[in-house]
């Protein structure tokens, strides 16, 4: 199929074949246009020729014709005796050199009642000119074609051609008149005279026809009889119905009887002589009917435009042949750089940029393209480096982050139970970061035998930063929570602490609370945390109470206040970041505050580890897969008592 | 031209080893398709072969093969029916040995546009007739149709016709009537009357010889009929070689040759010699048909008396 071949035989082919096409119609039309021209002048020298020739001979015949219509004029026009007749005949053949013999052939009993037969003859022989009577033994000259004819039809006729064996073989023609007597007013039909002509000098007329190498004239008599023709065999034997007929040619015939009826016409026909396709041009003869054709062979008056049609074909074919070399050397020198191209572009495929493009030749379509290549590999190459750099980059600060990680969760704690010499309580706490490090905090120490202080809490943002401040928050709490201090004031120094030089203007939210292990008194501290749940032994829970405290690092001097419950036998406080709560799912909704408190109440009683990696499955069940957007931290104090 | 006067004495019927016996031949006119089934017969050496030594001379004007088989210069010869019958009614004793054609061919021919469809279309017509023999059937068929006519005589040509000097021309089926189509009329321009179709049936060709001929060597009448038929049966299965043959012999002649012309009268002459009503044998003369010919004879007082019917055929062929 074209579609899949190449641009230059795409280009080649559609060129080439639309120029041939153009060319074939060109060519088409030419020679139509110069065949009719040339038909058209043929007819009209064929016309003019077959013309001429028909005057020649007309002029002849009607010259001869004139003899024996001035006989008859004599004969009916004055008495005459017979040896008159005689003399009249002699001085006709001898002083009209076409004419061969003449008669005055007499009805019977015309001349002389007791004369059956009377038509002296004068005819040339040898040079001389003889004298007889015409037949009247068996052969009776009144029932000859030449006498019967002209009386029959009362007009003076040419006899078809016929053969005089006496003459030496010649064709002959004979020219008949009636001469008639008035008596008692009635026209009374008395003979015919005649004039016999040899038609030789016609023949020698026709056969001087020649048109081209194989052109030719023939004569046909009023029974289509062949006068004159290049064929002798045909010459008084064949008429052109014989001939159409033993050939099947009906289309001959139609021309044969166009002819003996007086038509003239021109026409396309195969010649029987020559086989040869030719036009017919053919017209009667004025004086005896009788018609002329000519035949003009096509191939040779069309040997001109035969000749100028094959050098404009061959002048189009080596045309043709120079557009296919042009056009396979322009659609090579624009494929080859594309091949060139394409080659380059499945290179830098596979990897290799470094491969050198073809030069660009021109500043053409096709060297444009070569440039834009040059310039998306050099981008290409630009943007992989870049790449390169970055990931390395992104590398050695995951490696960092890992690291950051590892020690960030090696200063939370996390070994437990973290006080198994202390049966009075249990603590369990666990954080799962978001990120590779986080915001969220929690810590727990004991600041003599009976207190224990324990922070949870959530910095403003994510990662490095939030990790720092992070950092930063549960050192400064570990170093303000000291023996006797209430909550309060921890988170006062701490806030303090933390306000000073916070130019990120980054925040904490803090709940922090001591526990009196001995008594069961709780004393805490909320900076702006969300209030953790205090869970007693029947699975009832209820948030602690706010104490009115804002985020860490935010107000320098805020001053905070403390509240205290008193933690019976067996309840548990329930601390948590808001990664809990806001934890999403695919559908955008929280895990919510109503399941967090759900879950705590169906947990009650169970060990407080177990409570927390629940509860941390119960958020992995919500959010499905959802990736965590902030860190999840749980811490649980449960109070056993003394 | 040699003419032979002798036959050979001692004949010894059959056998390839016996001398052939000589014998001539003429047909009633020039070399022609109408005769194509003898020359076909000498060609193929059939006569040979039946054991004559045949001289075919040729037929034409000046040479009336009545006066050859008289003079005893010719055996055998073709003659029409009428003539044959006319002869031996006159006093010549010649025997009809073998009738070839069975139809005959003899017709008028009209153009149309002179307004001539059935017969009575030719009251006050000018007609042309050949001569007596020929004006026999014509004249029947006048009375049949009760016309009243214009008869001119016509020569050999058609041009009188074909010119208009006569409305009505007599013609051979097999001649003139092609020799008019070849002039460029077409047959749909003219109007025919065979006297075939008129109840006219004057068969035409048999093969003549002398009673005296005849009844010294039936054996070689018969044999110079059936090489003829033979030859006859050959010509029409073999038409393209049978007009090659005859158009050597028309060459021979001098005679002009044109071939159209030969095939159709090949044809023709096929047609009438084997179209007979009644299937018969080839060279059969059936009694009804001599009867027909010899009453019209007689009823143009071309004849005085009607010869018997089994003194002039001599059949000749072996089996019907």
């Amino acid at each position: 199929m074209i579609k899949n071949k190449g641009i230059a035989f795409k280009l080649a082919f559609l060129i080439l074949a639309s120029s041939t096409l153009i060319f074939a119609f060109i060519f088409w039309y030419n020679y139509k246009f110069s065949r009719q021209i040339i038909v058209k002048n043929i007819e009209e020298n064929a016309s003019n020729l077959v013309q001429a020739t028909v005057n020649r001979i007309d002029m002849v015949l009607l010259s001869v014709e004139k003899v024996p219509k001035n006989m008859a004029f004599f004969l009916e026009s004055f008495s005459y005796s017979g040896g008159e007749l005689i003399d009249l005949l002699f001085s006709v053949v001898e002083n009209n050199p076409e004419i061969y013999g003449s008669t005055i052939a007499f009805e019977p009993f015309a001349y002389s009642t007791n004369l059956l037969c009377f038509a002296p003859y004068v005819c040339k022989s040898e040079g001389e000119s003889q004298f007889t009577y015409l037949d009247c033994d068996a052969n009776k000259y009144f029932y000859w074609d030449w006498y019967r004819i002209p009386k029959e039809l009362d007009q003076p006729l040419w006899s078809e051609p016929y053969y005089d064996e006496g003459a030496g073989n010649i064709i002959m023609s004979t020219y008949s008149v009636p001469f008639y007597r008035t008596v008692e007013g009635k026209k009374k039909f008395l003979g015919i005279v005649t004039a016999d002509i040899s038609l030789s000098w016609l023949r020698k007329i026709v056969d001087s026809i020649k048109i081209g190498r194989t052109g030719y004239g023939f004569l046909i008599s009023k029974n289509g009889m062949f006068v004159t023709h290049p064929d002798e065999a045909l010459i008084m034997n064949e008429t052109i119905f014989s001939i159409a007929e033993a050939k099947g040619d009906t289309f001959l015939r139609e021309i044969g009887r166009e002819m003996v009826s007086g038509q003239s016409g021109f026409v396309p026909i195969t010649s029987i002589f020559t086989s040869k396709k030719c036009w017919l041009f053919y017209a009667p003869l004025c004086s005896n009917g009788w018609s002329l054709g000519v035949l003009f062979p096509q191939d040779e008056l069309m040997a001109d435009i035969t000749r100028l049609s094959k050098t404009v074909f061959f002048l189009g074919l080596a045309g043709f042949l120079i557009l296919l070399t042009v056009i396979v050397m322009i659609s090579r020198s624009i494929t080859r750089p594309l091949r060139a191209l394409a080659g380059a572009a499945e290179e830098i495929a596979t990897g290799s940029l470094d491969i050198a493009l073809p030069p660009a030749s021109s500043r053409d379509e096709v060297g444009k393209l070569t440039d834009a290549f040059g310039y998306m590999n050099a981008s290409l190459k630009k943007y992989i480096e870049d790449l390169t750099r970055t990931t390395a980059d992104k590398q050695r600060i995951e490696s960092e982050l890992h690291i950051a990680h590892d020690i960030q969760m090696g200063i939370l704690r996390n070994i437990f139970p973290a006080f198994p010499d202390s049966p009075e309580f249990d603590i369990y706490a666990t954080l799962t970061p978001a990120r590779q490090v986080g915001g969220d905090l929690y810590d727990f120490f004991l600041l003599d035998d009976d207190h224990l202080c324990f922070t949870i809490g959530d910095v403003s943002g994510k990662g490095v930063p939030a990790s720092l401040f992070m950092v930063i928050t549960m050192t400064l709490i570990k170093a303000k929570a000291t023996k006797g201090l209430c909550p309060d004031k921890v988170l006062s120094a701490v806030n303090q602490a933390l306000s000073v030089g916070n130019d990120s203007l980054m925040f904490v939210t803090l709940f922090l609370g001591i526990f009196n292990l001995r008594t069961g008194e709780l004393y805490y501290a909320n900076g702006g945390h969300n209030p953790p749940y205090l869970v007693d032994t029947n699975g009832d829970i209820e948030a602690l109470e706010l104490t009115g405290g804002m985020a860490l690092g935010v107000v320098k001097d805020f001053q905070y206040t403390s509240k205290s419950i008193v933690l019976k036998k067996g309840e548990t406080v329930f601390l948590y970041t808001d990664g809990v709560t806001e934890a999403m799912n695919e559908r955008n909704e929280l895990f919510s505050d109503d399941r967090l408190e759900k879950q705590i109440k169906a947990l009650e009683g169970r060990p407080i580890r177990e409570i927390a990696v629940d509860i941390m499955k119960g958020v992995e069940a919500f959010t499905q897969g959802v990736p965590q957007s902030d860190d999840i931290t749980m811490m649980i104090l449960k109070y056993h008592g003394e | 031209m040699t003419l032979l006067f002798f036959f050979a004495v001692s004949a010894q019927a059959g056998g390839p080893e016996s001398p052939l016996k000589k014998a001539s031949f003429i047909p009633q006119w020039v070399p022609q398709a109408q005769f194509a089934g003898y020359y076909l017969a000498y060609e193929k050496g059939i006569y040979k072969k039946y054991g004559i030594d045949l001289t075919i001379i040729p037929g034409g004007p000046g040479k009336p093969p009545n006066d050859l088989l008289k003079a005893g210069s010719a055996q055998f010869a073709t003659l029409w029916l009428s003539t044959g019958i006319k002869m031996r009614a006159e006093g010549t004793k010649i025997v009809n040995i073998a009738q070839i054609i069975q139809r005959s061919a003899l017709m008028f021919v009209a153009k149309k546009s002179s307004g001539i469809t059935y017969p009575e279309d030719m009251n006050e017509k000018k007609v042309g007739l050949w001569g007596p023999i020929f004006q026999i059937q014509p004249k029947a068929f006048f009375k049949k149709y009760d016309l009243e006519v214009d008869v001119l005589p016509q020569a050999y040509s058609v041009n009188l016709f074909l010119r208009g000097g006569v409305d009505v021309a007599s013609a051979m089926w097999y001649n003139e009537y092609h020799t008019i189509l070849a002039s460029g009329i077409n047959p749909d321009e003219l109007t025919t009357f065979f006297f075939y179709e008129h109840g006219l049936n004057f068969p035409e060709d048999g093969i003549y010889t002398l009673e005296e001929t005849y009844q010294k060597d039936p054996d070689f009448c018969r044999a110079f009929v059936e090489a003829s038929i033979e030859g006859w049966k050959y010509a029409f299965s073999h038409p393209e070689e049978a007009l090659a043959v005859v158009k050597k012999n028309q060459v021979k002649s001098h005679v002009p040759a044109t071939y159209a012309h030969q095939r159709w009268m090949l044809e023709k002459i096929k047609c009438l010699v084997l179209g007979a009503d009644v299937p018969v044998a080839m060279g059969t003369l059936l009694p009804e048909d001599y009867y027909r010919v010899a009453k019209g004879l007689k009823d143009n007082r071309l004849i005085k008396e009607i010869p018997p019917y089994t003194s002039f055929y001599r059949k000749c062929i072996a089996h019907d």
